[in-house]
């Protein structure tokens, strides 16, 4: 008994561990299998909504992102790529996550921007910079150098970046994305459906963008 | 204390590590396979991390977690065998536990001085991986009484 003690140990644990896998991989592939969903009741026409790409484009991607999220940036340029190789219609929602310290104070930046038209400008910036203001004990001199490079109007911008109404629209896109069940970011809907967590990566969002692209009839 | 209870009590204690190890990689392979290790539950450093290129092995796209779960796995069998007295699994143990312990080292060195960033997950495995060395160095030398 003693002999065949070690063979048996070491055969269960085998077991267990090649057993709970599975089960956490199919629990996790169900959970994901259960996609969110775009209603129409969710959306607001009075809102301001940062939009790229034509209104009648087939395929219409929303993104709720946090600009101190790596993964967001990483996705950031391929998304700008897709959008101008297919003419699809872009939407990005603000869902600063709390983890990220300088998170909020970016999306103030990026709607700030946006106030003088220049949203994607600040957008595309505070991706491309995000190593740099993320480790940055005064992240929001740094934006306001980054509005000086947009060639802003600098005290409008600084003035903004308090204003309560961007505050507001910042909270309503996080209601929004409550309301649909986003829970963390990046997390896109592409044509109101939720695009799965294994497709939102650098290498395989071009691909799958391009079969629904293929797939979709052209509204108009 | 004799030499032979002592080896018992750490090669026990090797063992339960290498499985929390085991738990621990083994969840972390899960997360690859299902697309999650990209996203990380929205934690920066983690992603950073474990959707890097040092976190896949070259040319085989294998995540390392999956070579870890199965590193632990090497450890815990030969970590219960010796505990039955098998001196020869006594020395694989040791050998295991080195090159992981190597293996650690140069992953804290990607994470401090390339990626920048320390994801949570890899430091409770190298302290797991300190501990099974630790315990390597500390176990008292083999008497040579044994089954194989």
């Amino acid at each position: 008994m003693k002999r065949s003690a070690p063979f048996i140990i070491v055969a269960i644990v085998a077991l267990l561990a090649l057993g709970s896998g599975t089960y956490l991989y199919r629990t996790k592939r169900a959970a994901s299998g259960t996609t969110l969903k775009i209603t129409k009741t969710e959306s607001s026409p009075s809102e301001v909504v940062h939009t790229l790409g034509p209104e009648n484009a087939p395929v219409t991607i929303e993104e709720f992102g946090d600009f101190q999220c790596p993964p967001c940036g990483r996705l950031s340029e391929p998304i700008n790529q897709i959008q101008k190789q297919h003419n699809i219609r872009v939407i990005y929602r603000e869902f600063p996550l709390p983890m990220h310290a300088h998170a909020k104070e970016a999306a103030y930046a990026a709607e700030a921007a946006g106030r003088q038209g220049k949203f994607w400008e600040m957008h595309d910036l505070l991706f491309r910079e995000q190593a740099v203001w993320s480790k940055s004990e005064d992240a929001r001199a740094l934006f306001q150098a980054y509005a000086g490079m947009l060639q802003l109007d600098l005290s409008r911008f600084k003035t903004d970046l308090d204003n309560p109404e961007v505050r507001e629209k910042i909270e309503a896109d996080q209601k929004r994305g409550a309301a649909i069940g986003v829970k963390t970011t990046p997390t896109l809907f592409l044509n109101n459906e939720a695009v799965p967590v294994s497709e939102l990566n650098p290498e395989k969002l071009p691909a799958f963008v391009e079969n629904a692209v293929k797939n979709a009839k052209p509204s108009s | 204390m004799n030499r032979s209870r002592l080896q018992t009590i750490f090669y026990s204690v090797a063992a339960l590590v290498a499985l929390v190890g085991l738990a621990e990689a083994t969840y972390l392979t899960v997360m690859f396979l299902s697309g999650e290790t990209a996203i990380c539950g929205g934690s920066s450093d983690c992603a950073m991390v474990l959707g890097s290129k040092y976190a896949i092995l070259p040319f085989v796209k294998i995540p390392l977690s999956g070579l870890g779960a199965l590193a632990y796995f090497s450890a815990f069998t030969f970590a219960t065998f010796a505990l039955f007295g098998y001196a020869l699994a006594r020395k694989f143990f040791s050998w295991t536990v080195l090159t992981m312990f190597c293996m650690t080292l140069w992953l804290l060195y990607v994470q401090a001085f390339l990626l920048h960033a320390f994801c949570k997950y890899c430091l409770f495995s190298a302290a797991l991986i300190f501990l099974l060395t630790g315990l390597v160095v500390a176990t008292p030398p083999t008497e040579e009484t044994s089954n194989v």
